[in-house]
């Protein structure tokens, strides 16, 4: 009982990260149909610009409490959303309209890209941090078992219920939000709305990038090694988690994270830490063949 | 003064030659429609004039201001909004959301527009909860037109608003799209392919066949020809 709450304790905390980063496959496949497949890699760009923020904040000693923590993550989050932005600038937009293939194959190359970038920039060893948020309390204790929450957890449970709240009412009450979903339901509508699609996909992807950059800052917090290529197993793993939610699906995307992250912890916990990769992935193989749309997804309506 | 003009308009998809040099006008205050049969190529002349798709040749003006390679966003800023065909209204969106962002891009407080919207169709204020997707064809074609006044254009273009409706709701629709031009002077180019009604609606009319002009004429002057008696009354 005991270890069993202890593991969904983590399960949910690495759930959230997964969340965050499923979202911004999830909003990009939304309105341009595309996979992004350089997304998880946007999500290491984030991890590294908060480790050398924090490096820096470190040495100019001023690394102290919450409202360093804030920083870090309001840096983190502009620099990689400039990454975001630029990625869509340089490798889809010049491919829209072009064949459907065309952006994915562009997308791939730019996850090589950024990953050799990174590991060329920032050198191919794994970089480690010590624990900035240490410690943590006793939630209770049966035998000699105790169930903890680190601080860290509830650091990266409640910044990512915050961030997805404020994101939330983005989607759903501004006007932004608004040409956000008519850019997905009907992209030729809402120009003929004189919306300016191309600013808003442009937008969509800023925004993505910077929920991953939360991700990878809380990744960065959470475990304190990353590298170069942390991007790729994160970013298929959130892939999956966007496609078990139903692919198009925001509330899907988080719910398909917290999934995700419970299934692997509870099989590392109950049977074997070694295959929770195959784990996860065999739910993608399952899902893609039983339920194509996913738990919240729609049935794809062939436009005419 | 014209407040449109296309002028020896070319244009299409793909290999398809839809418009082969159409050149047409609208006068501010005037109701314009353009019949034609099926597959005549008059939608595209409506999307074109959008930027979408965009002109191979010609040039189009609107209130003496060349639009003929402005990007589609930008042309709707400038004044003039559009009813697609297929009403094209956003399935997973409330009709108020609906209504509201059609009045985006004018950047103007959206509350008094809606409020005159309701006033026009009152049956989309008593759906301004529900998503557009459920709508009734009828009050799709509301919410279409609703949606196109929002941004208080100075020139609205319709596209086969009847297409599919019942007679009653077809005739309260032309009847809304009279008052706004007799009350607001608001000026209209409507697409139709129920020339009938279309004419008697409109000040002027443009005939479209297979992409070209062949007859313009007042609405009365058109219903008279025997031409378009045979070829787009017979039926009605």
């Amino acid at each position: 009982m005991a270890y069993a709450l202890q593991q969904l304790i983590n399960g949910v905390a690495l759930g959230m990260i997964y969340g965050l980063i499923a979202v911004g496959y999830t909003m990009v496949y939304g309105i341009i149909g595309m996979i992004n497949f350089a997304h998880g890699d946007i999500f290491m760009v984030g991890a590294f610009v908060a480790l050398i923020t924090i490096v820096l904040l470190l040495s100019g000693g001023i690394m102290e409490g919450p409202g360093a923590i804030m920083l870090v993550l309001l840096v983190s989050m502009c620099v990689t959303a400039l990454y975001g932005w630029t990625v869509e600038r340089v490798a889809y937009r010049p491919l829209r309209g072009s064949f459907r293939l065309a952006p994915l194959i562009s997308a791939i190359g730019m996850s090589i890209v950024l990953q050799n970038y990174v590991q060329v920039a920032q050198g191919a060893r794994v970089k480690p941090l010590e624990p900035i948020v240490p410690g943590g309390f006793t939630v209770m204790t049966e035998g000699t078992f105790v169930v903890q929450v680190s601080w860290m957890q509830l650091v990266i449970v409640l910044v990512t219920l915050a961030v997805l709240a404020v994101f939330t009412w983005l989607v759903t009450r501004t006007a932004l939000g608004r040409s956000m979903r008519a850019c997905e339901q009907d992209r030729r509508m809402a120009q003929l709305l004189g919306i300016n699609t191309d600013r808003v996909i442009s937008i969509t992807f800023v925004i993505g990038a910077a929920l991953a950059s939360v991700a990878g800052m809380m990744y960065l917090l959470r475990y304190g090694v990353i590298d170069f290529y942390i991007g790729f197993l994160a970013g298929v793993k959130a892939f999956t988690a966007a496609v078990l939610g139903g692919i198009g699906s925001l509330p899907g995307a988080v719910l398909g994270g917290l999934l995700i992250g419970l299934i692997e912890t509870f099989w590392s916990a109950y049977f074997s830490v070694a295959y929770k990769d195959v784990a996860t992935f065999a739910i993608l193989a399952i899902v893609l063949i039983f339920m194509p749309t996913g738990l919240l997804g729609r049935a794809e309506v062939e436009k005419v | 003064m014209t407040m449109l003009h296309l002028d020896n308009v070319t244009a299409g998809y793909g290999a398809v030659q839809a418009l082969k040099g159409v050149s047409i006008e609208v006068h501010p205050g005037e109701i314009v429609t353009l019949i034609g049969a099926n597959g005549a190529g008059k939608s595209t002349l409506l999307m074109t004039l959008c930027g979408d798709p965009r002109a191979r040749s010609g040039r189009i003006s609107f209130e003496g201001r060349d639009i003929t390679q402005m990007p589609t966003h930008e042309i709707m800023q400038l004044g003039l909004a559009q009813a697609p065909e297929g009403r094209r209204i956003f399935p997973r969106m409330t009709v108020r959301e609906n209504l509201l962002i059609g009045a985006q891009v004018a950047g103007h407080d959206p509350a008094p527009e809606l409020e005159r919207v309701f006033a026009i169709f009152p049956r989309l204020h008593e759906r301004q909860a529900q998503r557009g997707g459920t709508l009734s064809g009828g009050e799709q074609q509301m919410l279409a037109i609703g949606r196109a006044l929002m941004s208080r254009p100075r020139l609205l273009l319709l596209d086969e608003p009847s297409l599919g409706l019942a007679p009653l709701i077809v005739r309260m629709i032309f009847d809304t799209i009279r008052r706004l031009n007799q009350e607001e002077g608001l000026t209209v180019l409507l697409v139709e392919q129920n020339a009938n009604q279309a004419l008697r609606l409109a000040h002027r009319g443009y005939v479209l066949v297979t992409g070209q002009i062949t007859m313009a004429g007042t609405g009365a002057e058109l219903l008279a020809r025997p031409e378009v008696r045979e070829a787009y009354l017979g039926g009605h």
